[in-house]
């Protein structure tokens, strides 16, 4: 992609006309059905249904694995960005493939790739077991399914963002005399502060979502690892009421986080 | 791309035709529900996940006593079946896990008939073949450090689960209440879990990958499965013979070599 790609620059509105009409369409698909769901929510009881114990610890659960996971993925996706993004070339395309796996796994596979992996009997499971170090049905292991899932988002933006930047800056700070170290905390960082910070929201946001890895590597015991859409998809088998309405507070968090940081990034006041 | 596309709609609506051309009940032979040999027609039958195994062998052997009848299977979670019945999925018969989302599907008006039981189900305890905390009674599922995985109360195995530990008067410390017996019984394949409550018949299936530890108690907890033909069966009499087959002495047979209890 050549470095004078700014698709947000306005002025130019040369769109066909008939492009609003899927345009309209693939809005509509993803609207309608968010209308279905509102539709069928109890207004009466909705402050009573969300407010329950379960919904609440699941609620403040899933707000914490996600924080933590986007932290994790943001101390391991940020370097991974880099190396793909400017590290050396051979074997490069392998290396992302193999990263972005979880994007196109099913999380339930996933989650079994992480229970053999870490599980008690797993590749690695089995060793940390002798130390006394149990992941499954922690909390952490849904951090650690959450950062699994969502890490290559997050890679994804970064690269995106690295390359479209280029290494222009980074290359005269370099003959300025500024050691690698020192070009990436105060050149290379802050150039790419929007496509960081788009990942982010995007990791936090697939965190928040996530469910069939949760379920598969952690299990699901409420105040432990039972985050909002294993409780949700558990509700669903008693009380279909309650489920609605917590399925809504998971739409109004995600499209919350999303919409404030998008916004603001939109109106330019991301700033380093 | 294009071409794939077209193949992939004209694979889809070759379906839709056949399966619109099932739906019509071409061969229905109307109301002939005594005779049991003769009449052809296709029924689609909601099962409870738990009797996929059985259930898909009694299709087969329904199929050939019924020559030209074909049994198709939409297998789940009973809630998730009812749910799905509630918002018009098309289906002749419905096999629930629990008399709970049976009771659902009779008070929306969806069974033609009073529902029967055909099966019961007890809860085992199920380790893993090495047994490493050393389970063999009920009480041993309470020392400190076994790690159990149950299921969590909304379901049925999960009441059946709180009906045995109150029966035993003991409090369980699950590390995990799963959504559903197979996850309970994936966790102890895994290694997991020390113990898990499923049902016999699960431990059964899953051959020599867990071992069954039977406890007196079970029996306070038994899960009846009830099973009904649909009001919206365009094939009543095939519908009706299919129930009837499930609680004769083939279907029986069936059931009861799974580990299933008679009614």
């Amino acid at each position: 992609m050549p470095a004078s790609a700014h698709p947000e620059r306005r002025g130019y509105s040369g769109l066909p006309r008939w492009i609003y009409i899927p345009a309209t369409l693939g809005v509509l698909f993803v609207l309608v059905p968010l209308v279905g769901m509102l539709a069928r929510v109890d207004w009466l009881n909705f402050i009573p249904l969300i407010t329950s114990d379960s919904s609440l610890a699941a609620l403040r659960l899933s707000l914490e694995t996600a924080l933590a996971s986007t932290a994790a993925c943001l101390v391991l996706g940020v370097p991974m960005a880099l190396v793909l993004a400017r590290g050396p070339v051979r074997g490069r395309r392998w290396l992302r493939a193999l990263v972005l796996l979880p994007l196109v796994l099913p999380p339930v596979v996933g989650g079994l790739a992480l229970l053999y992996t870490f599980g008690r009997l797993g590749l690695v499971g089995r060793w940390l077991d002798v130390v006394g170090v149990q992941l499954a049905f922690t909390t952490l292991a849904v951090v650690m399914a959450q950062t699994f899932v969502s890490l290559p988002f997050l890679v994804v933006s970064l690269e995106g963002a690295l390359r479209t930047a280029g290494g222009r800056y980074e290359a005269i700070a370099a003959t300025l005399g500024a050691t690698p170290t020192h070009v990436f905390w105060r050149v290379t960082l802050p150039l790419v502060v929007p496509g960081l910070a788009s990942g982010l929201v995007l990791s936090f946001a697939r965190s928040l979502g996530e469910f069939g890895a949760t379920l598969t590597f952690a299990g699901s015991l409420e105040g432990v690892t039972r985050t909002l859409p294993l409780e949700v998809y558990l509700q669903r088998e008693v009380d279909p009421d309650a489920a609605v309405a917590l399925a809504l507070v998971l739409v109004v968090v995600a499209a919350v986080v999303v919409g404030v940081a998008y916004g603001r990034r939109l109106a330019g006041a991301v700033s380093a | 791309m294009k071409v794939l596309l077209k193949r992939a709609l004209a694979g889809a609506s070759v379906a839709l035709a056949l399966a619109l051309t099932a739906c019509g009940g071409t061969t229905a032979a109307g109301g002939s529900a005594s005779s049991s040999a003769s009449s052809g027609g296709s029924l689609t039958v909601f099962a409870a996940a738990s009797l996929t195994a059985t259930f898909t062998e009694l299709g087969h052997d329904f199929e050939a006593a019924h020559p030209g009848s074909k049994v198709n299977f939409n297998f789940g979670g009973s809630s998730d079946l009812v749910s799905q019945l509630q918002n018009g999925a098309p289906a002749d018969v419905f096999a629930s896990a629990d008399q709970a989302n049976m009771t659902k599907a009779t008070s929306a008006g969806l069974a033609a008939g009073t529902p029967q039981i055909f099966a019961t189900n007890v809860l085992e305890i199920a380790v893993p073949p090495s047994n490493p905390a050393g389970i063999h009674t009920f009480q041993d599922l309470t020392k400190p450090g076994v790690r159990l995985v149950v299921c969590a109360q909304q379901v049925p195995c999960g009441s059946a689960t709180q009906k045995a530990a109150k029966a035993a008067g003991l409090t369980l410390k699950p590390v995990s209440e799963e959504q559903s017996v197979t996850d309970v019984l994936g966790k102890v394949i895994s290694g997991d879990a020390d113990a898990g409550l499923v049902y016999v018949t699960d431990v059964k299936g899953a051959g020599g990958k867990v071992s069954g530890v039977t406890f007196p108690g079970s029996s306070s907890a038994v899960n009846s499965y009830p099973i009904a033909a649909l009001k919206a069966s365009k094939n009543a009499s095939l519908a009706q013979e299919f129930v009837d087959f499930v609680r004769g002495s083939q279907g029986q047979k069936v059931l009861g070599d799974a580990g299933f209890g008679a009614p």
